[in-house]
């Protein structure tokens, strides 16, 4: 339990949903530091040089990989003078969920901890900041959060998350398990390791760790939506293949080249996975001013693409407006797609092959409504980089979630440090204990019992 | 509510504690106090069993070890006792880090229990007798002394009662049951119901036992020897342990054995239903071992000799209460005991035990007050568990008579704190036994450095004498001198140096570098310093060792400190005693249940409570907080 640790925490202080601007509060004793490493001031004032109840305009960027993550408001109060009587730092940043998680991912990733349920109201309390006629009301808050926040847990463990979790600490378990009876019944017949055979233990615990750290890259493209860009020159069919893929007509569509003059968004929903389609206008030099803002609309919303179907027509062959297209692109994913099939091919499918061959190759036909299945498995393909089935596949979404398993993950990292360093057994279950505190975090159950219930199921041990 | 209690005679000494019980328990919550300056009397059923071991001639192990260790730091007599009758030593564990070490001893049955008797007998303030304990007497919810069989009422203020296996004590032999202690001992029933009278619920217990075969029956060319090794003590304060050591042996069962469990199934008490009691699983019958594990081709068994003045050998590994005809069939399959000759066959016993719950962290029971309880009643097995808790007991009778706090070691000072914590707050569903995972500060509570975490405190209790303290003061100065030597040492990259280090297989030496940076390498022992360090300090092994661990593991270790800081902010912010769970409406029913079963004595041990969650907790620690406001606002 973390209760009462002096240590410094971090959560999402506005209400869960979607709202205009939101919070991140972090308090602690190292809040002004940890804010102070990923926020960026306008004036390029520090945050640890800053007084106390000042507010300061900048940015938040992630000093690993200097992006930039959100504009914000940070509001610095030094203790005793805050809420919680800590050092209390709080960004103000842009509304919805993406913007603030991705703060309190950042708070984390820094030295911040996750804050429990009601801690900041509690850490108030204890520091004195709030008198007693408070105090009841605050365990109202307490109890009503943590039933929320069991409630939302539980909500997020569904899905299979828990059980990919539990295939994990299993394994977990039963190698401390292992190493455990080794040591408490030194004088049974268990079988040790060799350090190439512990390592493997390791591995097949450190990989399914990674692919679900992995997702939660995934998670957040769910909760955003995937930049799906569909390119092409003018009246190549891509605001037919919108209109396809929303099912209804949004967009205007005819037979005259540059219609669609602005960049056009819609979401739809492929198997579970949110796609933001963005239906661009053509590229084509223009002298008409307000087709030349579409094509600069499209240039900028390429570039930040996160998919880009590549459009063809097959009626008419590979021209030179499609190679200018193609060069914007050809960096990004990109799945290649030619279509109106149901015309007169005037490419020679082979070449193109050749040409594209970097990216997925389609042939589809949206008035005839053929391969556009196939067009959709591959989006997903390409998206989630390996063969995808929904059903399956767990996505973390959370940063609670996250922030866990990657703290699992670190101690894992720390056994094989030991093991390396040829550290006797003690010292490796020291940080494995690490590894399966921190999973079971996720799913909410205790371990110690677990451990030893696990000796006594796997070994014949005693006297 | 007066009883009316029935007895021929008031005995004319009113005692300050009685213990009732002379095992491993009783002997040390006997020692403890008279040593302490009280009066004290110990009663036990038969005096010729004080210390006795029914159980296997051997105490240690990982987790039993560093319980031995901690008692003789706190100023307890198993360590000495078996470093003066052991025929046999052995350091466990030592290549999984200096942590779960473990020292493992042979003991000769009669010589510990003669020595630990004789202990007893001159010990001033402490009178030993044979008698049979039956009734407790208590008013008002107080302890107020003891009625024996033969109608005496001894007075005392406090009493502490450690009766191992003896309650309602029943032993099972394949068809065969008696009711009996241990050993065909006479069993405690009516204590048993003395102390369901009182409102204590018992519950039913059982272990086992192997049988005792003759030397002279027993083939040891086909067995392996294990041999003890030299220079181990379990006490401190020991001289070396250097006589001639006596050998166990190795053996295995087989398919053949297999089968004949197998075929005698049916009749072992436990699948015919005569036993009811929870047995260990760590210490399963080897009908259990090869009913629940029918891949394994064969377990081990272990040849334990009982003493130097007895040819009975004890089969560590073949426990069992099959009939002793099987038994005989089964010892004729094993290498080496084909032609064993039983001396006393092997057998199961059924005990009555208490609900740990119903304790407080000082060993004190929750219902009666000035009683106490320790070993094998509470729910434990082991002679080394039941000792640790037959110190705190007696210390904490002891400390209650002179109104002083009592003694409650946490689970980061102590094994022995580990194994009264889970006790009291999470209880126990089998005999409980120490094992060093369940220590989640394992690497502070090592076996090498038991002295270092309480010989104070044994001292402050007056159960270390302060020439055995001032040793102890000596040789901490030597390993904070030592240290500071290391940290502070410079050696220097010269040709000497860097040859040296290559032919001690150590990686180059760059730059110069501290002392203690170069004790970190897992090749470089303390004595290899001296080549770069000529003025090393000379030191015992025993500093050397302690210096080593604590430079060598010093990342892990200060990581594991800084979790133990954290532990006791929770552990120090206590929980008033008189507090009305009832009137705290915010807390969860299940929650308020269990912590007014279990009425922890902090907010950590109430933490530790299954069923009382993170919410909960914070809901007391305001109430707590508000209440402590309300006193300072009333003082005001």
């Amino acid at each position: 339990m973390n209760t009462m640790k002096e240590d410094t925490i971090a959560a999402i202080a506005t209400p869960f949903g979607t709202s205009g601007t939101g919070k991140v509060r972090m308090s602690g004793p190292e809040a002004i530091k940890i804010g102070n490493k990923i926020f960026q001031a306008s004036s390029n004032m520090k945050l640890t040089e800053a007084q106390s109840h000042t507010a300061h305009h900048g940015y938040v960027v992630d000093p690993k990989t200097n992006k930039t993550i959100d504009e914000v408001l940070a509001i610095l109060m030094i203790n005793p003078r805050s809420f919680t009587g800590e050092n209390v730092v709080e960004f103000d940043c842009h509304g919805g969920m993406v913007p603030l998680e991705s703060v309190l991912e950042l708070l984390l990733d820094n030295g911040a901890r996750m804050a429990e349920p009601g801690e900041f109201s509690r850490r108030a309390f204890m520091n004195g900041k709030l008198d007693m006629a408070q105090a009841e009301a605050i365990i109202d808050v307490i109890n009503s959060k943590t039933e929320k926040s069991l409630s939302i847990a539980m909500e997020q463990l569904k899905g299979g998350l828990s059980d990919k979790v539990n295939n994990i600490k299993d394994k977990v378990v039963t190698l401390l398990a292992h190493l455990e009876a080794s040591i408490d019944f030194p004088e049974d017949e268990i079988e040790g390791f060799d350090s190439s055979q512990l390592n493997e233990r390791l591995n097949e615990v450190e990989k399914p760790l990674k692919d679900l750290i992995k997702t939660s890259k995934q998670g957040k493209l769910y909760q955003e939506g995937i930049k799906t860009v569909i390119a092409g020159k003018p009246n190549v069919g891509k605001s037919s293949l919108l209109n396809y893929l929303l099912q209804e007509n949004r967009a205007i569509v005819t037979d005259i080249p540059g219609t669609t003059r602005d960049v056009i968004e819609e979401y739809i929903n492929l198997d579970g996975i949110p796609l933001k389609i963005i239906d661009t206008a053509g590229v084509r030099e223009s002298d008409d001013v307000v087709e030349q803002i579409g094509v600069k609309k499209t240039r900028t919303s390429l570039e930040k693409a996160d998919l880009v179907l590549m459009m063809l027509d097959v009626s008419q062959g590979l021209t030179e407006e499609d190679i200018k297209v193609y060069n914007l692109i050809k960096k990004q994913p990109t799945i290649v797609v030619i279509n109106k099939t149901d015309l007169d091919k005037k490419v020679d499918i082979d070449k193109m092959q050749k040409k594209f061959k970097e990216h997925p190759l389609l042939l589809i036909s949206v008035k005839e409504e053929e391969g556009l299945e196939e067009l959709k498995n591959t989006i997903l393909e390409e998206i989630l980089q390996e063969k995808i089935n929904t059903d399956n596949e767990v996505l973390v979404t959370k940063v609670r979630h996250r922030d866990a398993l990657i703290r699992a993950l670190e101690s894992l990292q720390k056994v094989k440090v030991s093991l390396d360093d040829g550290m006797p057994y003690d010292f490796l279950t020291i940080d494995l204990k690490d590894v399966l505190f921190n999973l079971s975090s996720i799913t909410g159950e205790t371990v110690t019992e677990d451990i030893i219930d696990q000796i006594f199921s796997d070994f014949c041990l005693g006297k | 509510m007066e009883k009316e209690y029935k007895y021929n005679r008031v005995f004319e000494k009113e005692y300050d504690v009685i213990v009732i019980g002379a095992g491993h328990a009783g002997c040390e919550a006997s020692l403890a106090p008279a040593r302490m300056g009280l009066d004290v009397l110990t009663m036990t059923v038969n005096l010729d069993h004080v210390a006795f071991m029914p159980c296997n001639p051997s105490i240690g192990g990982p987790g039993k070890g560093h319980i031995v260790r901690e008692i003789d730091a706190l100023g307890g007599e198993m360590a000495r006792n078996m470093d003066e009758t052991m025929i046999q030593i052995r350091m466990l564990n030592t290549t999984k880090g200096p942590a779960v070490h473990g020292l493992r001893g042979q003991a000769d049955k009669k010589k510990y229990h003669l020595r630990m008797k004789q202990i007893l007998e001159d010990q001033p303030n402490l009178d030993l007798k044979q008698e049979i304990a039956e009734v407790l007497v208590e008013e008002n919810g107080v302890i107020k002394g003891v009625i024996t069989k033969t109608g005496i009422l001894f007075k005392a203020k406090k009493v502490v009662i450690t009766t191992g296996t003896f309650l309602k004590g029943k032993v099972i032999i394949g068809e065969a049951t008696f009711n009996a202690g241990p050993n065909q001992q006479y069993p405690a029933n009516k204590l048993s119901e003395s102390l369901n009278e009182l409102g204590f619920e018992l519950r039913r217990f059982k272990t086992g036992t192997p049988p005792r075969i003759n030397k002279r029956s027993i083939d040891f060319s086909k067995m392996h020897e294990q041999e003890g090794e030299k220079d181990l003590t379990f006490s401190f304060d020991s001289p070396p342990y250097e006589r001639d050591q006596v050998s166990c042996y190795l053996t295995y069962t087989n398919d053949k054995t297999h089968e004949i469990i197998h075929e005698n199934k049916m009749r072992t008490p436990l699948f015919s239903g005569i036993i009811e009691g929870v047995g260990p699983r760590y210490c399963p019958s080897i009908e259990d071992k090869v009913v629940r594990f029918p891949e394994k081709g064969r377990h081990q068994l272990f040849l334990e000799p009982e003493g130097e003045l007895t040819a009975e050998y004890y089969i560590s590994g073949l426990s069992t209460s099959l009939p002793e005809d099987v038994q005989y069939d089964i010892l004729s399959t094993i290498p080496g005991l084909e032609n064993a000759e039983i001396m006393r066959p092997g057998y199961a016993i059924e005990y009555d035990c208490f609900d740990p719950n119903d304790l407080k962290l000082s060993l004190e029971t929750k219902k009666i007050k000035g009683l106490f309880s320790a070993g094998q009643i509470n729910g434990t097995s082991g002679y080394e568990e039941a000792a640790g808790q037959g110190l705190i007991a007696g210390i904490n009778a002891a400390l209650s008579l002179k109104s002083q706090e009592p003694l409650i070691l946490d689970r980061s000072q102590a094994y022995i704190g580990v194994l009264i914590d889970e006790l009291v707050t999470k209880g126990t569903e089998e005999p409980y036994r120490m094992m060093t995972s369940r220590a989640e500060y394992r690497l502070i509570l090592r076996q090498d450095n038991a002295d270092l975490r309480l010989k104070e405190i044994g001292h402050n209790l007056g159960l270390i004498s302060d020439k055995r303290y001032q040793k102890f003061l000596d040789k901490k100065k030597d390993i904070e001198q030592t240290l500071e030597f290391l940290r502070n040492y410079q050696v220097t990259p010269t040709p000497e140096n860097r040859e040296q280090l290559k032919s001690l297989d150590s990686g180059a030496l760059k730059k110069p570098v501290k002392l203690a940076k170069l004790l970190k390498r897992p090749e470089v022992d303390y004595d290899d310093l001296r080549f770069f360090a000529p003025e090393l300090p000379e030191v015992s092994q025993e500093v050397k060792d302690q210096v080593s661990i604590q430079t060598k593991y010093k990342g892990y270790i200060d990581r594991q400190m800084s979790q133990v800081e954290q532990f006791k902010k929770m552990e120090d912010k206590l929980i008033p005693q008189d507090i009305e769970y009832d009137s705290l409406e915010n807390l969860r029913l299940e929650a308020r249940e269990k912590l007014k079963k279990i009425k922890p004595r902090s907010l950590g041990q109430a933490s530790r409570i299954s069923g009382v969650s993170p919410a909960d907790i914070s809901v007391l620690m305001i109430y707590i907080e508000q209440q402590e406001r309300e006193k300072k606002d009333g003082t005001k």
